[in-house]
């Protein structure tokens, strides 16, 4: 195992036990952050698998955005200095049944199926053609796209206005 | 050696433990939380197939989508939770229960 | 050098940006921000000047594009260009727009909108400066629009006053209908070509890639522009209202720049014109210029009646185009803007004096803009007439001044035009640019006749008139002083022909692509033609001006003819001229009646047929439903009662799995999912 394998499965290893940490935490803001870490972790995958641009729309959405309002939600509904609450949970059982299942049946799917999969490509940086795509071959879906975040900021903005003026 | 299936394993097991974050958690934004990760684990799959199976920018460009669409529904989502708990000082998804009947 | 030409357009544009956000705080409200940026834009433009004429190479040609999108296989570039046209345009405007800016400062001191107004004018500098170098259409049409909305925003400068805001308005109405065609001929111009660079059109059409009709429309289309911008017949009608706003900025904008525009455009798309497109826009000018002089006898306003001979001028300029005599259209361009500017703001400080003068004698019902309380006013404001009547000399086509030199040219233009080609019809554009030079020659001296001569018509008024201060007269003087033929013929020194001065070196026709693409010459003057079309018009001109003078005279000042007596005679050409020919009536009842005829009719339809009809629909459905209802109550409401309560009861039993938990549905979902695949695997 050269360095590079090496620092992919610790890479790896961290966002699979923040994601952990994220499911079996009873704080919700230890859940915040160790989500912050998955995201990172993602991020980090990407630029594995040769996908720059994702990983930097990873890091300025997710973990700039995305973390952030989930953040501010934790904080504007709990009391931050008091760490110690717990949110109340569901039963644990039932969950680990049903994630237990899936996982079984993802494995299966996973290691049965012969994806004819190729061998490693070089890394080349593919931004341009990911902007030529998005101006020509998936204008419409771009276009669409555009109209729904529009639709969502004005209907955010809808539902989180304080109501004092009615 | 990285493989495909390295990576199909890690979204699989990211995908296991946002299952279990929906179910398990009470709060709503532990909800949204949990709904993040099962979509980061489908990212990563469409990158991963785009990359070794198909090698072309469409996997990308539906990863782009979906986080585009993630940012379009924390956003709405997180709005709505937080009308919800400034009307009834309620986060616990299992008490909010007014459309019920 | 295109950097220096950058500068110059920005830096109004910096002092746009200060005026509008911080002018009110700076001490004198700014002024010195925006006339500060106009001069170091002058002394830059001077700058290029000199470097143009110390090469002295009439194919002067400095460029620099860039590319501006990329898509693809899809570019759009964009580029500026320098070359004796744009850089002796550049001159203009800011020569004009300094002593404007400086005019102002005397004009508009104590307007409660004081720094406004500077922000405007910098905002205008700005755009009409980019207009003049950019190499490409595309570019040409932004400044276009942004001229367009500054003459609106200052035309309504002061939107208190109704008729001002309408006149804005109208202007900047009349206009869009120009600028649709000019829009459209760009966009056929892109779709054919696939450049908006103009050095490309020109040789892409000089290659054949458009066919001759396209050519001829997309040329009629882009002069559409020019009609509009430059007030042209039909859509002359805005320019006389928009004497609405402050005189500096009619001056400056409705005078010797932006309605210049229309002409410097035609002059930049001159090479794709066909010989028909030619001929409308010929034909068009020629009238224009005749049509607009014969309004301009009859008006009594100084503002409205200077108003049209700019209409007229610039029919002169756009004929000049038409008849392929670029270099002399673009020459008027130049000297027009002198003295008409001198023209404007000296009525302007007329205007100032008698504003003054009323307000002392509380007179607050009349007009100051009216000739007919002016009069003798000689004596009071030595300055201002001196100087008015050195614009009126060169307007009015008099040899030592510029005027002169730049009509001649286009009047032997057209004559050697009609000359060339072997068309009797044709003689119309030289009798029109004839007959409008003795007119013109007639109404500018009834101008200054009324004005500055005679008896004060009002006494009391006459009494108060005083000059105006120096902030006004010294900008009248130096565009007095640019009025004399010396400036425009040098080195040569001959005051009847500008053939040996630097302008006929530098600034030659330009090559005509249509002409290379089709094989031959579409407008063929032999040298020939040309010199004895420019001698006889030169002394024809002379004395149809000195006519319209003595004519103009022995009416006004000998009272050779009674005014009264002529007009009555006149009768209906009197009534149509002063009316303006009722174009604005005509349109307003053609137009704008026949919308709202169009809207009433409309109205009336939808009221009375589709009313009707919807009301008898209704009656017969109500008479229907009455007997359907008792139908429905009996057996139909039976029925749905029974499945509503059939419906109600599985309700109640299916409701408890929709439990409102997410959990549970996840659960279902994960069964479901579960279950297909291991289907699938099976």
């Amino acid at each position: 195992m050269d360095a590079y394998t090496i620092v992919f499965y610790v890479l790896a290893a961290m966002t699979v036990i923040s994601a952990a940490i994220v499911a079996f935490t009873n704080k919700i803001i230890y859940a915040a952050f160790a989500l912050l870490f998955t995201l990172f972790g993602f991020a980090t995958l990407y630029i594995y698998l040769s996908a720059d641009f994702i990983a930097v729309s990873q890091v300025l959405i997710y973990v700039g955005g995305i973390l952030i309002l989930i953040l501010f939600g934790v904080m504007l509904t709990t009391k931050i200095y008091d760490v110690s609450v717990k949110s109340e949970r569901n039963p644990i059982l039932p969950a680990l049944i049903a994630g237990i299942g899936t996982s079984i049946v993802i494995g299966f799917v996973i290691f049965r199926t012969p994806w004819n999969a190729v061998v490693d490509k070089e890394f080349t940086t593919i931004a341009p053609d990911i902007g030529n795509a998005i101006m020509g071959k998936f204008l419409l879906p771009f276009e669409v796209a555009s109209i729904l975040l529009l639709a969502a900021l004005i209907g955010s903005v809808l539902l989180a206005r304080s109501e004092e003026n009615e | 050696m990285i493989t495909l299936n390295t990576y199909l394993v890690i979204s699989g097991i990211v995908f296991v433990l946002g299952l279990v974050t929906i179910i398990n958690k009470k709060n709503a934004i532990g909800i949204l939380m949990g709904v993040e990760l099962i979509l980061n684990s489908v990212n990563l799959n469409f990158v991963a197939f785009g990359r070794y199976v198909d090698f072309d920018i469409k996997g990308q460009i539906i990863a782009i989508f979906v986080i585009i669409l993630a940012a379009a529904e924390a956003a709405v989502a997180l709005a709505i939770v937080l009308n919800i708990y400034r009307n009834k000082q309620l986060i616990d998804v299992t008490k909010i229960d007014a459309m019920k009947n | 050098m295109v950097e220096t030409a950058i500068i110059i357009t920005l830096l109004p544009l910096l002092a746009f940006v200060i005026q509008i956000f911080f002018g009110k705080r700076l001490p004198r409200q700014g002024d010195w921000v925006s006339i500060g940026a106009i001069l170091i834009s002058l002394i830059l433009s001077f700058k290029l000047f000199f470097n143009m004429i110390g090469s002295y190479d009439p194919h002067f040609l400095v460029q620099e594009s860039f590319r501006w999108i990329t898509l693809g296989e899809f570019n759009i570039d964009l580029g500026f260009a320098l070359d004796s046209v744009s850089i002796i345009m550049l001159v203009v405007v800011t020569i004009v727009s300094s002593l404007v800016h400086i005019y102002s400062v005397g004009y508009m001191n104590g307007d409660p909108m004081y720094s406004r107004f500077f922000a405007y004018l910098s905002l205008f500098s700005f755009s009409m400066l980019g207009l003049v170098i950019w190499d490409n259409l595309f570019g040409i049409y932004m400044m276009w629009e942004l001229v367009g909305l500054c003459s609106y925003l200052l035309i309504g400068f002061w939107f208190e006053k109704d008729s001002a805001s309408d006149a804005g308005k109208k202007a900047f109405i009349v206009n869009r209908i120009g600028d649709l065609g000019f829009l459209i001929g760009i966009l056929i111009v892109f779709s054919q070509i696939g450049s908006f660079s103009l050095s490309e059109i020109s040789q892409s059409i000089a290659n054949g890639t458009m066919s001759e009709g396209w050519l001829t429309a997309a040329g009629i289309l882009l002069f559409c522009g020019a009609i509009g911008k430059s007030a042209q017949f039909p859509l002359h009608v805005w320019l006389p209202d928009a004497m609405e706003g402050p005189t500096p900025v009619s001056a400056l904008i409705h005078a010797a720049t932006m309605v210049a525009a229309g002409v410097y455009l035609v002059a930049r798309i001159s090479f794709m014109l066909t010989f028909d497109s030619m001929l409308v826009i010929a034909y068009v000018g020629g009238f224009t210029a005749l049509f607009a002089a014969t309004i301009a006898i009859t008006q009594n306003d100084i503002k409205r009646v200077l108003a049209y001979s700019t209409i007229s001028q610039l029919g002169y300029m756009i004929m000049a185009l038409g008849v392929g005599a670029y270099a002399a259209g673009f020459f008027h361009l130049v000297t027009h803007a002198m003295f008409k500017a001198g023209l404007f703001l000296g009525s302007g400080s007329v205007i100032h004096a008698m504003h003054h003068a009323q307000h002392k004698l509380n007179i607050h019902d009349e007009d100051p803009n009216d000739i007919r309380y002016m009069g003798g006013f000689k004596e009071k404001m030595p300055k201002t007439y001196w100087t008015f009547l050195i614009f009126t000399l060169a307007l009015s086509g008099i040899p030592f001044f510029s005027g002169f030199l730049s009509k001649d040219l286009i009047l032997g233009g057209s004559l050697a035009f009609a000359m060339a080609h072997d068309n009797p019809i044709h003689y119309l554009l030289p009798f029109f640019g004839f007959t409008a030079a003795a007119i013109t020659a007639f109404y500018m001296f009834r101008l200054v006749i009324r004005t500055f001569y005679g008896e004060p018509k009002r006494k009391d008024i006459h009494e108060h008139i005083h000059e105006s201060p120096n902030t006004i007269t010294i900008p009248l003087m130096i565009l007095a002083a640019l009025s004399i033929f010396i400036f425009f013929t040098l080195p040569g020194l001959n005051p009847f022909s500008a053939s040996s001065s630097w302008y006929d070196y530098l600034v030659q026709n330009p090559v005509s692509s249509v002409s290379t693409y089709m094989g031959y010459n579409i407008n063929p003057i032999s040298d020939h033609t040309a010199h004895s079309a420019h001698v006889t018009a030169m002394i024809l001109s002379i004395f149809l001006a000195t006519f319209g003078i003595i004519l103009s005279f022995s009416i006004y000042f000998w009272k050779k003819f009674d005014v009264e007596k002529l007009t009555e005679r006149m009768g209906i050409l009197y009534k149509l001229s002063y009316n303006k020919y009722y174009f604005d009536e005509i349109y307003q009842a053609t137009f704008v009646n026949g919308l709202l005829l169009w809207n009433r009719m409309l109205d009336w339809f939808d009221s009375a047929i589709i009313d009707g009809l919807v009301n008898l629909s209704a009656w017969i459905t109500r008479n229907f439903s009455f007997l359907s209802g008792k139908f429905d109550n009996s057996v139909i409401d039976g029925i749905v009662n029974e499945i509503a309560n059939m419906t109600q009861d599985s309700g109640k039993h299916l409701r408890k799995i929709q439990t409102g938990q997410i959990q549970t549905y996840i659960y279902a979902a994960l069964l479901g999912a579960v279950v297909i695949i291991i289907v699938k695997i099976i």
